[in-house]
Parts: C-alpha cells; sequence; structure tokens
C-alpha cells in the first residue's frame, strides 16, 4: 500500500480526515474509560498498604505518562516545522501544547491528593515531583511565547526551538525515581514486567489508553480549529459548509 | 560587504570568511568594547546582585546558622536574577537599531557571532558576579570550603546561564511584554543549573563532597556550549524573518 504521506501534511486534506477520525477517538475515549473505571473501582482489589486511596491511580499515572509523551511528540512537530516548514507540524504542536498542560496539572493535582494521605503532605520538594512542575512551566512558557508573537509562522518556529531545548527535561523527569532516590516511588510498570495486581495493571493500561484516544480527539479537533483560523482566506476553507453558514 | 555598524564597528575591514573563529573574535571584541562604554549600566546589574542578596537576611533572622545554610540558595538564585535582567543587553538593542540584522548578513557564520556575543555577555555580567560572590558568601558566615565550592559553581555555571539565556533572549526579540515572558521561557531551563550549583555547596557541608554535582555542571556546560548558540542563532533568524 503506498500510502502519500506528503499529500496528508497538507491542511485541505488534514482537515476532513481529522473530522472523520475525531468520532471514532472521542467514542474509543469514552468506551476505554467506562472499562478502565470500572476495572479500577469495581474490580481492582483493595491494596494492602495503601487502602482505597491508592485508586487514583488510574488517573494519576496516565496523566503523568501523557504529560511526557504529549511534550515530546510537540517536540517533534516542532522539529519538523523547523526542518521541513510544513505548516501543518507547527499547527499540530500548537494544537498539543494545551492539552499536555492540562495533563501535566492533572499529574500534579493528583499526586498531591494522593500525597496527602499516603506520604502525609500534599507537595515536597521531590525530583520527580520538581521536575514535572518544571514540565508544566515549559508547556506554559511555550504557549505563552505563541501569544505573544503574532505572526503565526514565526510562532511556530520560535515554539519549535524552545520545545526542542526543553525536551533535555523528559528523561530526567522519567529517570528522578531512579537517580535521586527520593520521596516518590519508583516505576510499579517496567519493560521487564511489573510489580503490580494484573486487574490493577489492566486497569492502569486501559485507562492510558482512554487518556491517550482522549488527546487525539481534542487535538485533532483544535488543529481543525486552527486550520480554519489560519487558511481562513484561502478558497477550500471559504468553501467548507460549516464555513459558509 | 561593510563591517556592521561603522559607528560601533571595532576593528575588522571588510573580511572574507576565514573561519569561525575569527567570526567569534569579532563578536566578542565589539561586545566588549560597547559593554565598556556603558560601564554604569554593568555597574548597575551588579549592584541589583548584591541588594537582592542582602535583602534576605533582613526579611529573615540574621542567625548565623540559619544564613550559612541558605546562603548558597540565595547566592544562586541571586545570580539566576542578575543573568536573568541583563540578557536583553544581548541581542535588544542590536535589534532595535538595525544592526542585528547587518550581523546576520555578515559572511561569518551566524552561530560564530552569537558565541562571540555569549561569551562578551558573561565576561561582562556572570563573571562579575563570580568574583563578587564570595565576599557576599562571607555575609553569611559561610566557611572557606563553601566559599570555594560556591565560586568553582558559579564559574562553571554562570556560563550556562548566558548561554540558555541567549536562546530566550533571541526567541522573545521585539515581543510585547518581553520582560516576564523572558523569565517564564528562561527560569526553568536554569533550573536544573540552580539545582546542582547549591547542591554542591550543600554536598561538601554534608561532608560528601562536590565532586558529582560539580562534574554534572561541567556536563551542562559541555553540552550547553556545543548546542546553544545553534538554538539561538536559529532564534535569531527567526526574530529577523
Amino acid at each position: 500500500m503506498a500510502l502519500n504521506w506528503f499529500k496528508l501534511s497538507s491542511p485541505a486534506t488534514f482537515y476532513p480526515l481529522a473530522g472523520t477520525l475525531i468520532p471514532w477517538f472521542a467514542a474509543g475515549a469514552a468506551i476505554l474509560a467506562a472499562i478502565g473505571l470500572w476495572l479500577g473501582f469495581g474490580v481492582a482489589p483493595t491494596d494492602f498498604q495503601q487502602g482505597e486511596v491508592y485508586r487514583i491511580i488510574f488517573i494519576h499515572v496516565p496523566s503523568a505518562w501523557l504529560s511526557m509523551f504529549l511534550y515530546v511528540v510537540m517536540a517533534f512537530w516542532g522539529a519538523l516545522a523547523l526542518g521541513f516548514g510544513t505548516r501543518l507540524s507547527g499547527m499540530m504542536a500548537q494544537a498539543i501544547a494545551p492539552t499536555g498542560a492540562l495533563m501535566t496539572f492533572v499529574a500534579l493535582w493528583t499526586g498531591a491528593l494522593w500525597g496527602r494521605p499516603t506520604w502525609g503532605t500534599y507537595w515536597a520538594w521531590d525530583a520527580r515531583m520538581t521536575s514535572e512542575l518544571i514540565l508544566l512551566f515549559l508547556y506554559l512558557g511555550i504557549i505563552a511565547l505563541r501569544q505573544a508573537i503574532g505572526d503565526p509562522r514565526r510562532a511556530d518556529r520560535a515554539c519549535a526551538v524552545l520545545s526542542i531545548v526543553g525536551v533535555v527535561n523528559i528523561p530526567i523527569i522519567y529517570y528522578s525515581v531512579k537517580w535521586w532516590n527520593t520521596l516518590h516511588q519508583g516505576a510499579s510498570v517496567k519493560l521487564t514486567g511489573s510489580s503490580m495486581e494484573t486487574t490493577m495493571l489492566t486497569g492502569m493500561l486501559v485507562m492510558s489508553f482512554a487518556f491517550w484516544f482522549y488527546s487525539i480527539a481534542v487535538v485533532l479537533a483544535r488543529v481543525r480549529a486552527i486550520i480554519v483560523e489560519r487558511e481562513r482566506d484561502t478558497a477550500w476553507v471559504g468553501a467548507l459548509p460549516e464555513v459558509k453558514a | 560587504m561593510s563591517a556592521p555598524a561603522p559607528s560601533t564597528a571595532a576593528t575588522v575591514s571588510p573580511v572574507p570568511p576565514d573561519g569561525a573563529l575569527a567570526g567569534v573574535r569579532w563578536a566578542l571584541a565589539r561586545d566588549l568594547k560597547l559593554a565598556f562604554r556603558s560601564r554604569a549600566e554593568l555597574g548597575v546589574q551588579l549592584l541589583f546582585y548584591v541588594i537582592v542578596v542582602t535583602l534576605f537576611p533582613l526579611a529573615t533572622t540574621p542567625e548565623r546558622n540559619l544564613l550559612s545554610t541558605m546562603g548558597p540558595g540565595v547566592l544562586w538564585v541571586a545570580s539566576l536574577l542578575a543573568s536573568l535582567l541583563s540578557l536583553p543587553r544581548l541581542f535588544a538593542t542590536d535589534h532595535a537599531d538595525g544592526t542585528l540584522e547587518q550581523i546576520a548578513l555578515s559572511p561569518y557564520a551566524l552561530e560564530a557571532l552569537v558565541s562571540g556575543k555569549i561569551a562578551a555577555h558573561w565576561l561582562t555580567t556572570g563573571l562579575p558576579v563570580v568574583l563578587l560572590a564570595p565576599m557576599l558568601g562571607l555575609q553569611y558566615y559561610m566557611d572557606g570550603e563553601s566559599l570555594t565550592v560556591l565560586a568553582a559553581g558559579l564559574l562553571i555555571g554562570t556560563p550556562i546561564l548566558s548561554l540558555l539565556g541567549a536562546i530566550g533572549a533571541a526567541l522573545t526579540l521585539g515581543l510585547k511584554g518581553g520582560g516576564g515572558l523572558l523569565a517564564l521561557l528562561i527560569l526553568p531551563l536554569y533550573v536544573p543549573v540552580l539545582i546542582f550549583g547549591a547542591g554542591a555547596v550543600d554536598a561538601v557541608r554534608a561532608g560528601l563532597g562536590a565532586t558529582a554535582n560539580l562534574s554534572l555542571l561541567g556536563a551542562g556546560l559541555a553540552l550547553a556550549v556545543v548546542g546553544a548558540p545553534f538554538a539561538a542563532a536559529a532564534a535569531v533568524r527567526i526574530a529577523l524573518d
């Protein structure tokens, strides 16, 4: 199958494709979230150490994973925008930033709620929390930089440079629990196996996919809005039924 | 192609590209000369550093143990703020009067010219902070070994601040709300330098030795020296488009 990727990099062809994909990913996210929450709150056993409190893991871990993953994806699209000057790449990077910031915020917030009953504190100056907080600042800085620059093409490339520089932070967050061995517990899920009960793990993975699908659906919806906004002077946008109306 | 900005151009006649180092030297000499002509501005930035450091004992209690514990952190935070305050000098005035465009058009690689400007920025704003820090550390009752490690950390760390800061300074060229935006972009990137720099002094005080922290700072410096001029030059090109 010869798929022409360059054809998809044109906003005019990507716009309708994104439109058809959004309902599928949105429905997938809803179904997966329903299954994941049922597994997490109905099936998974109570943790022998932490009791019921641990169940926030089903929100905390997926959002933390997505916060890092989305940053890398955003930097990747930024690098493409910088290297090839493709318009859509910059729009994708722009569309990802708010969702990434949201995931980072959710990860920090649920972490605080989890920390209070288990560690006795909402916040500690632990390596992983601090680096995750810096990730939030990076997202906010990128969003603020884009807001400050009027010209979208300049904003694309400036944000790309900033996000590529900031990508150094991602391995620091990921390995912080290993390198510093501070308050935050180590990873429960590794490539070599997991230290968790199977239903807990399944619930967490299903929730991760739900978060992932949600992010894709939201990013695609946002990128469609950005496309219409930026390409509003083109003939094909003018011909769209939703724009005409 | 004539040399940029005849009024301020130091020594260079119309030049063929004779290697990147010549570009570094030219930009370094030019920026040093310009900085030397506005010494008062440099003095003001240094005074800012001294005043920020002085505020902390006044805001807390001037108690000996407390001050010697928080001294390294305060001196490092003040260094970060002083560096942040001085960043607009790096490109903004050149951008405002059009010199930066001429520099970008010169036959030298922009990366080399940016490196020279960064070096000049560190020599005029970072190095004075390094030299002043041990004296201010005495006000915080820090002992000799801590002061040595503090100065060593600042000596390795402040160039990183100038290098990373150059990226932010170039990205925010000509934007509204430049100062606050620059802080939001750059301070998160400064955090690792702060952690390892202040951590080096803490490690010595705890009897662990500063080698690990200083080595990490050194690794950061090596990475920044190689990468930051390219990112900063890319950002300058984006700003000039």
